[in-house]
């Protein structure tokens, strides 16, 4: 395009495309996370002064230099109980966070949350039956159930996207019907079965409403690979998702590959998911609420929602797993209704303050 | 430089055909009117020419290529599109929907450069937009979303436009302001320009050509002076209307008869009825 010489400002004002903001909101809360990590590493039954704790970390990094002063059981469960724990917390709190936007995104629709199109019934399935097995199969892999809950997770996925698929199309309506549809079915037959399931009943409740008590390195490792790769092409795709919110037709006339963008996005956006919920159990609220309230402080940009929305539900997950485990212990609180109880007030209080449009 | 070719296209959906055996071409450095009734097939010649629906029969070709072997990113770089009051995400601002024109540039691991953003607010500038830059669409009017558009579309920089009602919902200046700019554009930069409009005598006054779509079929094309004339107002539109010569460039100009027959009895020195 040619341009009439002597325009008057040649050059947009910075302030257009609010970058330097979202940047450093980005960093800060990027450092916000290190430091919530690190107190959550320190807080618990034992008392472990603060120092002690990051020294005890850092000892690890293969660069630095730091002899042990403190005990073998001090680092044991720095290291091997807590650790991994706060870790895990965080990963699941930013799949959950990422995946929820993704949804909210991809379906134009506010109200999605990662468990729309039937990954938590699934897996809640999945995972039901695998605690009804007979007790010799779990004597031979500790990992029974999350194995059973992301491969209930995956098949519920798959059945409702061949429900929606209409030819080479996946209408987003009819994806959501459909999920919706098929949780509830699958969702009645884990209420039989938790009611049929006799002495099994308290550990199937509290495995549904989510804890971290049994976490180790070995669940870190297993989810990690998935979310990092999965919201790694999330990321890749957020200016795509800014198109995508036009409509579908004005998507593609601006070139977006409007069926593969869908596909791409669902099959990222579903295996953090069914990674994370594999081994937590279905946590619910992080999913739908972390995302808005990304979008009332920092705007509706998904290049920004996005990572902003790794950060934010990685801190709020530590901050419920630490509240989870230390308010009423040596007895843990289900993690799921932390999440409620603390987000919820805090999520109606950002509503109610900054009264515009937000999606 | 493009040029877009229509090949006796013939059009639906489901079942029903809307459009039978349509062929013409557009042309670069022209600027196309397409004119016709309510529901004539206008908006879904811009949805075939786009890839939204493939037609039935017949072929689209643009610059001798079959556009459904051109991938919806580069299509999307050559062809661009002003929809009919579309859908617009509220919470984003005017600036953030005009920028999305660079999105078919740019690749899955680019990211908008200070050119990008320097190419979407000079399309500011020039559709008089850049002050609502900051506001956030779900709060504008429909003739500021509309020139949104037109923004979006010239940051878009692609070689042919597709417009559908662009002047629907603007006043009467910021009608001509529109055209003016488009006129502009696709003299200067010899674009391939499409526009469905209602009004026949803005089509008139602005479009090198005119097609009139009746019934699924083209009518008539030419000239807006050979395609505007009582007769063909009467037999596609049904309605009565008078068709003038404009005093200061000689194009064709109507008015309609508000229904008792009666020839309004106009007070313009030169004008002369011309049926």
């Amino acid at each position: 395009m040619s341009l009439p010489p002597g325009l008057s400002s040649q050059t947009p004002p910075s302030h257009l495309v609010r970058w330097h903001s979202r940047i450093y909101a980005i960093a800060g809360l990027f450092v916000l996370l290190i430091v919530i990590a690190a107190l959550a590493t320190t807080i618990g039954s034992v008392k472990i002064p603060f120092l002690t704790t990051c020294q005890i970390m850092l000892s690890r990094l293969p660069w630095l230099h730091i002899t042990p002063f403190w005990p073998s059981g001090v680092e044991t469960i720095v290291l091997e109980i807590r650790l991994p724990r706060v870790i895990l917390a965080g990963l699941v709190g930013a799949a959950l966070a990422t995946a929820g936007a993704t949804y909210q995104g991809l379906f134009r629709n506010p109200l999605a949350d990662p468990y729309l199109i039937g990954v938590a019934q699934g897996a809640s399935l999945g995972a039901v039956i695998g605690f009804l097995l007979p007790a010799t199969w779990h004597g031979m892999a500790a990992g029974v159930i999350p194995l059973f809950a992301f491969t209930g997770a995956i098949i519920s996925t798959a059945i409702v996207y061949g429900l929606a698929r209409v030819g080479k199309t996946l209408p987003v309506t009819t994806l959501i019907l459909a999920g919706v549809a098929l949780g509830a079915l699958l969702g009645s037959i884990v209420s039989y079965l938790i009611i049929s399931s006799g002495e099994k009943m308290h550990s199937i409740i509290f495995w549904l409403m989510g804890s971290f008590s049994l976490s180790q390195w070995a669940d870190v490792r297993y989810v990690l690979p998935y979310v990092v790769v999965g919201t790694g092409v999330i990321l890749l795709y957020a200016r795509r998702l800014n198109v995508m919110q036009l409509d579908e037709e004005q998507a593609q006339q601006l070139g977006i590959n409007v069926e593969r963008l869908k596909i791409v996005l669902l099959v990222a956006a579903t295996l953090i998911t069914a990674a994370a919920v594999s081994f937590v159990g279905t946590i619910g609220f992080v999913g739908i609420v972390i995302p808005h309230a990304v979008r009332l402080l920092w705007g509706a940009d998904h290049r920004f929602l996005l990572p902003l929305s790794v950060l934010t539900g990685a801190i709020f997950l530590i901050l419920a797993d630490l509240i989870a485990r230390t308010v009423q212990a040596p007895t843990e609180i289900p993690i799921g209704v932390i999440t409620a109880i603390c987000g919820a007030p805090f999520f109606l209080y950002l509503l109610r303050r900054r009264k515009r449009v937000i999606f | 430089m493009i040029k877009i070719e229509i090949q006796r296209v013939c059009l639906g959906y489901a079942h029903k055909d809307i459009l039978h055996d349509v062929s013409f071409q557009v042309l670069p450095g022209e600027l196309l009117g397409l004119i016709g009734p309510n529901g004539s097939g206008k908006s879904t010649i811009i949805r075939a020419l786009t890839r939204i629906i493939a037609p039935i029969r017949g072929r689209i070709l643009l610059d001798g290529k079959d556009i459904a072997m051109i991938p919806r990113q580069e299509l999307a770089c050559l062809l661009g599109v002003v929809p009919q009051l579309p859908l617009l995400p509220s919470a984003f601002t005017a600036f953030e929907v005009v920028l999305m024109g660079r999105n078919p540039h740019l690749g899955l691991f680019q990211q908008e450069s200070q050119r990008e953003l320097d190419i979407a607010w000079h399309a500011m500038a020039r559709t008089m937009t850049q002050h609502l830059a900051m506001r956030r669409v779900g709060e504008l009017s429909g003739g500021e979303i509309q020139c949104l558009l037109i923004a979006r579309v010239l940051t878009q920089e692609t070689s042919a436009i597709l417009l559908d009602e662009p002047t629907a919902n603007l006043d009467i200046g910021r009608q001509v302001e529109i055209l003016n700019l488009l006129k502009n554009l696709c003299r200067e930069n010899n674009l391939a320009v499409l526009a469905a409009l209602h009004d026949l005598n803005l089509a008139a006054q602005y479009c090198d050509r005119l097609i009139l779509i009746n019934d699924g079929r083209v009518y008539a094309q030419g000239t807006p002076g050979e395609v505007i004339t009582a007769q063909n107002i009467k037999e596609v539109y049904g309605a009565e209307g008078c068709v003038y010569t404009h005093p200061a460039n000689g194009l064709p100009a109507v008015l309609i008869n508000p229904g008792n027959g009666r020839t309004p009895n106009l007070k313009i020195k030169s004008a002369h009825v011309d049926v």
